[in-house]
């Protein structure tokens, strides 16, 4: 039997796909038996105007207007804008010429842009091999009818795929216009939302709607070269800059309804754990307090002003279920500290050469690093609108599973998911933290008591801390060798608990297969290291955890590249000189040189300053930081960030810059400054001065260069975070010789 | 009862003394541009001017309030966008936008006290605003340009 030692990495998302596609959305079946053509999987074909026409799932054309199909959801990385524009590409519209409407729940929107990462191959690889697992992947994908916004996977699953669907759109649209005009279709046109016959009469695509519905949509073969493009990889403006600096920006807490009433909740922080009791009497004579009500896991407070609901809330003395998980947080890290154990093991991610005798020959190196809980916290809080009948019920939220929402609130209220009418909305922020559930069976729960009336559910801000799910704890103990200026091994051991695993569970989708994401960042490592073994080590009975902003890799990228600087300081290598020379693959060599000059990189800078490189490949995009710091009298100053990222193709230039930027100050102020800690079986920190993460005066420069070396199209929305604490921690042991093993940084050395 | 003036115009409004303008604004009169973030003066997302100057809407209390002068970002530029708004478009500032109306009016605060702020400036007077997004060097860079359109440079 041939061992493939790589071949089982992620393969078990595989199957926890299909089942989430059976068990969970009920859509297996239904994609199984569905014809194979767009028109009669399209979702927009049911409720149709008359005299509209729609050619896929992402374009419809009536009478009066053009509306383009967002199937990602918008939280902010501008998917909201470029998912129109790469349709509105290939359909010849501008902007302003049609309307923008978030996915409802649908198969027909399943995310291809997974197949990379379900697929056991590294990302670089394009044996023919791995382009057949991926493909395999693909498959699984289609049949599960999965519609998920996350992973980086927006640009890799929409790139051709919305392209085509505006071909095809454009393609029709001049089908029907030649049938009208006797024109033939290679003599027409189009332009600016009109098809143009040849001598020059304009008929706008709107007044071809009802002709275009009566013909079959015609098969584009081709895309348009990207010399012709206009939009794609051009300085653009995002279609919702405008409506955000106007504040006409509707964001789903903006949402109301004519008759609604406000609520809001207080549940018990004993993280999944029911109320036992609670006293609401004084809270039930509060100004605007219209009712209180029991739900499974706290109380709700229905009020005539959402300030009048969370003050009623806070007041109510509620008696807990205590938690299943250490009350106190030094009993979490000893858990995890003990987690290091045959029963425990994820997986042996990767075993290359002879780890035992490696780890003997040289002079050994040994570090252990930490990441404690963290929370997402995006600035608009969780919230929702809902209406429960006899039918089933309809709610607007913003979310990144559209098919999950239907489950989980379908499942709290005994209904059955297909009952669940489910609107998408903009949202302010989620960083994961809309891929979780929390406000979505609470909502349900209180309209189920308030039926026929619509409820808007807002969480305080305490109230959403302390429901966060955070980010895994983990720990890395790391030993390697080094001998006559070499790396000669590297022994990489995780113990953390499992962030995707427990999402899948949450969405209905249990597997007991190890957790990928917690390979991601000890696995895909490049450096050409003889002797290499990568471990990952489930820990059981704490905090539930989830997927944060670049997920497995936002810990593990921080041990692994902290490690590996160490392991070059013993070996008297330079840090940068050493990366590049070690990195066993040409384009992220070519990044890592990118960064170096951009940064001008010649060794130690001295007087307090010191420069730290990171490099982590995450989601398949390879992204290379350089961090600059000062040592002052106040404390460690961040100069400037030099980033480079490999992401096959720039789509949205001036966007990706700004989601680089976001992302490097989003990995180095949490880095810096944030955990969440837990006593009493609570989260301690309840608001952003507990958890504040960076703000303007600890801002850098950060300079970013987009690579197109890749073979593919990848992601930037994650990616850009795992670097930036290594590079922080390297760049502080250059300006002072302290190293930092664990975040947040500012437990061990101050900020200015 | 309150009278309040929102953006210019004349409101009454039947709420506890102690309720702070932003529910008034967001739940009472539906004007939604104000965000809630943080109810404590640690995030800025609920910024509105009250008599021209910034304010935490969500630590002005309804009685302290009542009487004065509103401006809510739909107002800032008297019916044409404002040179900061200007500038948020030119540098593409927004990612999710929920903070950034807040950022603005505070940016135009900043502007009307200091005509050509330094970095330490705008460091000083805009790190009360939280941007989760992590647009602050945008901010940064579109403060400075909004200052030269104001400047007329």
């Amino acid at each position: 039997m041939v061992h493939v030692p790589s071949l089982s990495r992620r393969a078990f998302v595989f199957g926890s796909v299909a089942v989430a596609g059976g068990v969970a959305f009920g859509q297996y079946g239904h994609a199984e038996q569905a014809p194979s053509s767009a028109v009669a999987t399209n979702p927009l074909t049911a409720e149709l105007g008359p005299n509209s026409v729609t050619f896929n799932p992402w374009v419809e054309i009536s009478p009066e207007k053009i509306t383009l199909i967002a199937q990602h959801a918008d939280k902010g990385q501008g998917v909201g804008s470029i998912q129109a524009l790469m349709i509105a590409e290939e359909l010849d519209l501008e902007p302003g010429q049609f309307e923008i409407r978030f996915a409802g729940p649908s198969p027909a929107y399943f995310n291809t842009g997974f197949a990379h990462e379900l697929a056991p191959f590294m990302a670089a690889d394009q044996s023919p091999e791995a382009e057949k697992a991926r493909a395999a992947a693909l498959e699984w994908l289609r049949k599960a009818g999965l519609q998920m916004t996350g992973g980086s996977s927006a640009i890799p699953d929409t790139y051709e795929k919305l392209r085509m669907a505006g071909a095809i759109a454009r393609e029709t649209l001049k089908a029907a216009a030649a049938k009208r005009s006797g024109v033939a279709a290679a003599d027409l046109r189009t332009e600016a939302g009109s098809v143009i016959l040849p001598e020059g009469t304009k008929i706008p695509y709107v007044a071809l709607s009802a002709d275009a519905a009566k013909i079959t949509p015609v098969a584009v073969a081709k895309l348009r070269e990207p010399s012709q493009w206009r939009f794609i990889g051009k300085p653009m403006e995002r279609l919702d800059i405008r409506s955000k600096v106007t504040g006409e920006m509707k964001f789903g807490i903006d949402r109301t309804m004519d008759g609604m009433v406000y609520a809001a909740v207080k549940l018990n922080p004993n993280k999944g754990q029911p109320i036992k009791s609670y006293d609401a009497s004084k809270a039930q004579s509060m100004p605007g307090v219209q009712t209180i009500l029991k739900i499974s896991n706290g109380i709700a407070v229905i009020a005539t002003n959402s300030w009048y609901a969370m003050q009623a809330a806070e007041v109510v003395d509620c008696v807990w279920e205590p938690s299943k998980y250490p009350a106190e947080q030094a009993d979490h890290w000893n858990v995890v500290a003990s987690s290091f154990a045959p029963r425990f093991l994820g997986k042996e991610w990767r075993n290359d050469g002879k780890i035992d005798a490696g780890l003997e020959d040289g002079t050994l190196v040994e570090a252990e690093y930490r990441a404690p809980y963290v929370g997402h916290q995006p600035l608009e809080p969780l919230n929702g609108i809902g209406i429960v009948t006899d039918r089933g019920m309809e709610i607007w939220v913003g979310h990144q599973t559209p098919q999950s929402v239907q489950f989980i609130a379908a499942t709290a209220i005994g209904m059955k998911p297909e009952q669940v009418t489910f609107h998408n909305e903009w949202m302010g922020g989620s960083f994961g933290h809309r891929l979780e559930f929390e406000n979505i069976r609470v909502l349900a729960e209180i309209a189920n008591q308030m039926r026929g009336i619509p409820v808007k559910l807002i969480f305080s801000r305490k109230e959403d801390f302390l429901q966060d799910i955070p980010r895994q704890i983990a720990m890395g103990r790391y030993r390697g060798s080094v001998k006559d200026g070499k790396i000669i091994a590297a022994d990489l051991q995780v113990a953390a608990t499992a962030p995707f695993k427990e999402l899948q569970a949450r969405m209905g989708a249990p597997t007991k297969d190890p957790d990928g994401q917690l390979a991601v960042g000890i696995w895909n490592v490049y450096y050409n290291i003889p002797n290499y073994r990568a471990t990952s080590f489930e820990v059981q009975g704490l905090s539930p955890s989830t997927t944060w902003r670049s997920v497995g890799a936002s810990a593990n990228g921080f041990f692994t590249e902290s490690f590996i600087d160490e392991l070059m300081h013993a070996a008297g290598l330079d840090p940068l000189m050493a990366r590049i020379e070690m990195c066993k693959i040409p384009i992220y060599r070519k990044l890592l040189e990118t960064v170096g000059e951009m940064a001008d990189w010649k060794g130690p800078l001295g007087s307090g300053k010191g420069r730290g490189v990171a490099f982590v490949e995450s989601f398949g995009t390879a992204v290379a930081e350089i961090v600059e710091v000062t040592m002052t009298d106040a404390g460690i100053k961040i100069d400037k960030v030099w980033v480079a990222a490999d992401v096959g193709k720039v789509v949205d230039p001036v966007n990706f810059e700004n989601l680089v930027q976001g992302g490097v100050v989003w990995g180095l102020g949490h880095a810096m400054n944030c955990e969440l800690t837990y006593a009493k079986g609570a989260v301690q920190q309840t608001n952003y001065n507990h958890h504040e993460a960076m703000r303007m005066y600890q801002c850098p420069v950060i300079e970013v260069r987009g690579l197109e070396n890749d073979y593919t199209v990848r992601g930037i929305g994650e990616p850009p975070v795992p670097p930036a604490a290594p590079a922080l921690a390297n760049a502080i042991f250059a300006a002072t010789g302290k190293r930092i093993r664990e975040m947040p940084f500012n437990k061990f050395i101050d900020f200015v | 009862m309150f009278d309040i003036t929102v953006n210019g115009v004349r409101h009454r409004v039947d709420v506890v003394p102690e309720m702070p303008l932003l529910w008034v604004l967001r739940d009472e009169l539906g004007i939604t541009s104000p965000k809630y973030g943080c109810g404590i003066a640690q995030c800025g997302a609920c910024t509105v001017q009250v008599d021209g100057a910034a304010v935490r809407s969500c630590q002005a209390r309804m009685a302290d309030i009542a009487g004065k002068a509103i401006t809510t970002i739909e107002a800032v530029g008297n019916g044409k966008l404002h040179p900061v708004q200007e500038a948020w478009i030119e540098h593409q500032v927004p990612q999710c936008g929920y903070c950034q109306t807040g950022q603005i009016i505070q940016a135009i605060s900043l502007l009307e006290t200091i005509p050509n702020p330094t970095d330490e400036d705008i460091n000083e007077v805009m790190s009360g605003n939280l941007c989760r997004c992590g647009t602050y060097e945008r901010i940064r860079v579109a403060i400075h340009a909004a200052a030269k359109k104001i400047g007329g440079i």
